[in-house]
């Protein structure tokens, strides 16, 4: 398959990059609002061209456990669900961190608490980026703002997973996962031979070829001081991706007097926002952290030199904010706003939230 | 006739298992059944000539350092996920032969759910259940296939059906399923024994290389440990109690 335009859904685009991208495996289990994955998949059935396999399982504790036993025998393997599900995932999610495997994991994020709601939100912010399960790990966690992101983030989550050798998450929300837009679909890329995973991944259990030493994919070590070690093992490994793949999409900083921060599709809504504002005389700049982990740390502090304000816009009641506070030590004011619920603000809401917060 | 007359190669009559880690330091307690089920892994998958193309899954509980012992690829899962985790390494790598290694915690409590669906599905994998009717690992608590009255950490008057609720024979569950190729339930406690567990093992595998969906090899077992018994006695008690409840035999068997 060529290079393609399209006109699809953002979960939709997850799909079809999955398949170009040369993923292996897609490991799933249907939850609103992003079942179209899976739906895609199926109707694509990619097993008959690239061989890659499409499974439903019967729950989302079986799929992130099946994407665990995918990527300890050196698969590409993802899977996807909502809030709810991922909340089922984190044990899973926890083991594939601790045993040192790339995975790909895509949240569509809907409201919660609980079962919540169906409709948009951002509220598993800290639940991505601060481990989510149990232990000392992080993921990788990428923010699409856009259609064109969902497909992006397929193939940069898992060339960094397996760069890594760590689970990559792409935090996606309902509005990203269901709007439609234009996408340009990569060219197909072949699924890797074995002889490639080999070599790639040496340390994958996937039948001891060759009569080589063999592969035990774990994450148990009752020693105590050996413990130790692999997790300064692991803290090496996120310092050194804090270092290299921080991302973030600067709008306008320069000149601006306040400063929004706001990740994934409510980054957009602030776009607009911001055009609304510089109406009204009001300078503002964009800060959209791209990746959520590793955050944009120095990026927002260095933005927010000779600012008057910050105001951070997410979909739930206050998460990145903290961060952002972090970043800036509070030497300014940093305020947050955000719809709860599903509801997403309009760019007029922001508006006149930073009017009334930031700038009184 | 010297010594040195009698230990020549013609003579020898047993070896370890060439796929039996001999250097690594044993955690089963003396008697119990897993060090008899490991061996003839071990053995199954040297004689198959399969060493090369099999992974194991261990599970969590004793056996979760079956990866120790087996001189093949392992994957540890999560406390009842083995399951899971096989059926994509045995999709993903068809050419394997994937199997399971599950106490009776993994297969029917925590992994009740993965157990069935895998076995649902037909998935070609191997489901070793040592059932030995107690949580070895966390210090002899109740499983659901301790039998009424049987004295636990967590049963120490014995189990009772109205607090507990009843045995769980999944082995039979297993058996109705139509993905389920092979189901039998044999035990370690005797040589004659050993030997019919060794050649079930043998079916599933071959089972398996044949993609004929999935086999389940329940082993009823001793945990002497957790049933404070001597390893003589444990088989003793086994004989008496537990077959009564899980009788040996196969429960399926397509052919």
């Amino acid at each position: 398959m060529k290079e393609e335009v399209r006109l699809m859904k953002g979960n939709e685009a997850i799909a079809h990059a999955a398949i170009r991208y040369g993923c292996d495996g897609y490991f799933g289990y249907p939850i609103t609002p992003q079942s179209e994955v899976l739906e895609t998949l199926e109707e694509l059935m990619p097993w008959e061209t690239t061989g890659m396999v499409v499974l439903q399982a019967e729950s989302e504790v079986a799929a992130i456990n099946m994407v665990y036993g995918g990527a300890a025998s050196g698969k590409a393997v993802m899977t996807s669900s909502s809030s709810p599900g991922v909340s089922l995932k984190q044990e899973g999610i926890s083991y594939i961190a601790a045993a040192s495997l790339p995975a790909l994991i895509l949240n569509v994020m809907r409201g919660g608490p609980g079962l919540g709601t169906i409709q948009p939100s951002q509220a598993d912010y800290f639940q991505a980026t601060k481990g989510g399960g149990h232990g000392d790990y992080h993921l990788i966690v990428l923010a699409p703002s856009t259609v064109q992101e969902m497909v992006d983030f397929v193939g940069l989550g898992f060339d960094l997973a397996f760069k890594y050798t760590n689970p990559a998450m792409i935090l996606a929300d309902g509005i990203v996962g269901q709007m439609m837009e234009k996408v340009v679909l990569p060219e197909q890329r072949p699924r890797r031979t074995e002889e490639e995973i080999r070599r790639q991944c040496p340390w994958a259990a996937d039948g001891r070829k060759g009569g080589r030493k063999r592969n035990v994919v774990t994450s148990l070590e009752l020693e105590s001081s050996r413990m130790e070690e692999i997790n300064h093992v692991l803290q090496a490994r996120y310092r050194e991706i804090e270092k290299n793949e921080t991302r973030w999409e600067e709008i306008d900083v320069e000149g601006a007097d306040y400063l929004i921060v706001a990740f994934g599709s409510i980054a957009r809504i602030c776009t607009k926002a911001k055009e609304l504002a510089a109406e009204k005389g009001i300078k503002v700049g964009i800060v959209r952290p791209i990746t959520l982990w590793p955050f944009p740390t120095e990026a927002i502090a260095r933005a927010a030199e000779g600012k008057k304000g910050i105001l951070c816009v997410e979909l739930n009641a206050g998460q990145m904010i903290e961060d952002v506070r972090l970043a800036v030590h509070d030497n300014l004011p940093v305020e947050h706003f955000g719809r709860l619920g599903g509801i997403i603000p309009s760019p007029d809401e922001v508006v006149k939230a930073l009017e009334e917060k930031i700038i009184r | 006739m010297e010594i040195q007359d009698i230990i020549r190669p013609e003579n020898k009559v047993y070896s370890a298992p060439e796929l039996l880690d001999q250097n690594v330091h044993m955690h089963y307690c003396p008697g119990c059944s897993h060090g008899v089920i490991h061996k003839l892994l071990a053995e199954v998958i040297a004689e198959m000539g399969l060493a090369e193309k099999t992974v194991g899954v261990s599970p969590v509980g004793c056996a979760v350092f079956a990866y120790n012992y087996i001189d093949v690829d392992w994957v540890e899962a999560a406390h009842g996920r083995a399951p899971a985790v096989a059926t994509a390494i045995s999709r993903l790598w068809p050419e394997d032969v994937v199997f399971t290694y599950q106490g009776d915690g993994d297969m029917s409590a925590i992994g009740t759910a993965e157990s069935i669906h895998a076995a649902n599905r037909g998935e070609n994998i191997v489901m070793v259940f040592v059932n030995n009717a107690i949580y070895g690992m966390t210090g002899g608590q109740m499983a659901p296939t301790t039998l009424v009255g049987q004295k636990t950490a967590t049963t120490p008057y014995g189990r009772r059906v109205d607090l507990n609720g009843h045995p769980l024979e999944i082995t039979n569950l297993m058996a109705i399923l139509d993905g389920t190729c092979y189901v039998t339930r044999q035990s370690v406690h005797t040589p004659a024994n050993v030997r019919k567990t060794k050649a079930a093992l043998k079916k599933a595998f071959q089972n398996a290389l044949d993609k004929k969906g999935t086999s389940v090899v329940e082993v009823v077992a001793t945990c002497n440990s957790g049933w404070k018994m001597s390893p003589e006695k444990a088989n003793e008690w086994m004989a008496e109690h537990m077959f009564a409840k899980y009788p040996l035999g196969d429960l399926k068997d397509v052919k």
